[in-house]
């Protein structure tokens, strides 16, 4: 099966969506990702029983943190799909990407770019 | 322990839009129980800070840091040497620990994180109750084990009052009647008795009627 989704999207591993945590999100995003997917397993199949319900709750909680700062918490979302739905993943994966396109670039790196700043510079000062 | 509650983000960013170095300082004690304020919850607020400045194009240094209580001296004087290097702290402790931050740290803006709520327990994760209203003289021992200032909207201490229904307390249907709550244990411990006889007002000065408190043991002082 030799799917094709965005090459503009990063695919970080984590046993279980459980791990994600808050932090782990907003740093993403402070890093310079223009959006975050979380895809955990299947409601009700979680290999470690509640760890996709847990993850779908902290990212509730970032785009709650994105809404009060005024990022937007769109560009967040979480799915839920099994390992063997490649092609569901690909599909999310170009949904995601294109929604975030039309939000357009994160807007640290607008921030940047309007005062002259390279990115990395502001992104690790 | 003492429970709290994180502030909104907009409020914390109105303390400190105007200062460019800015510490954010949780508490490794009560309020990391609570998850309002331990070193997670400072990574969190801090992270959302910098998201939101550096968004707006400012560039402000948001550094991090949880002490092992804030409520005591040996655990804020390390930080004396380093305060300096910062504009204003956030503190994620509870009233008493950001207090006694403004008091050590004198000429250093000191603001709040999180909104302290009250003295009470984890109920379940991520929910926590009121238990106890610290009011100097405590009364448990004839109401059952269950507090009648704290479990008792009117803090009545002959009850309950006419607004107790099914067990329920009339503020809200989620609320418990605490003197509901009293008089099934006593009825459980077989000491009715102590829920017939009637109870004297109670003296308030050992509560916040009396000002500000303060104890002192002499036996461990230096």
């Amino acid at each position: 099966m030799r799917l094709d989704y965005p090459p503009n999207v990063k695919i970080i591993k984590v046993p279980c969506t459980g791990r994600v945590d808050v932090i782990h999100i907003l740093r993403a995003l402070e890093d310079g990702a223009d959006g975050v997917m979380v895809a955990g397993c299947m409601e009700g199949d979680c290999h470690y029983q509640s760890g996709n319900l847990r993850a779908r709750k902290r990212v509730t909680y970032v785009q709650h943190i994105l809404d009060q700062i005024g990022f937007g918490a769109e560009r967040v979302a979480m799915y839920n799909l099994s390992a063997g739905m490649g092609v569901r993943f690909a599909e999310i994966a170009r949904e995601i990407t294109e929604k975030v396109k039309e939000l357009g670039p994160n807007p640290i790196r607008r921030a940047q770019e309007a005062s002259g700043e390279s990115t990395k510079e502001a992104v690790h000062g | 322990m003492v429970k709290a509650k994180p502030k909104p983000i907009g409020e914390i960013i109105d303390y400190v839009k105007d200062f460019d170095k800015v510490l954010v300082a949780g508490c490794d004690g009560c309020v990391t129980v609570c998850e309002a304020g331990g070193l997670k919850e400072v990574q969190v607020l801090a992270s959302s800070l910098r998201l939101y400045f550096n968004k707006e194009g400012k560039r402000k240094d948001i550094e991090e840091t949880s002490l092992t209580r804030q409520c005591d001296r040996e655990y804020l004087e390390p930080l004396l040497d380093k305060i300096d290097n910062y504009d204003a702290v956030v503190s994620l402790a509870c009233g008493v620990g950001a207090q006694f931050m403004a008091e050590l740290y004198k000429g250093k803006p000191i603001f709040p994180g999180v909104d302290t709520c009250f003295i009470g327990s984890t109920q379940e994760r991520g929910v926590w109750v009121e238990r106890c209203q610290a009011c100097g003289q405590c009364i448990i021992a004839s109401t059952g084990g269950i507090c009648p200032i704290a479990r008792c909207s009117k803090r009545m201490l002959n009850g309950p009052c006419g607004g107790s229904e099914k067990g329920s307390c009339e503020v809200s249907k989620d609320t418990p009647c605490g003197w509901h709550l009293i008089y099934e244990r006593l009825k459980e411990l077989g000491q009715l008795d102590h829920f017939e006889a009637p109870t004297d007002p109670k003296d308030w000065t050992t509560s916040r009627d009396g000002g500000p408190r303060k104890i002192v043991k002499e036996d461990v002082q230096p």
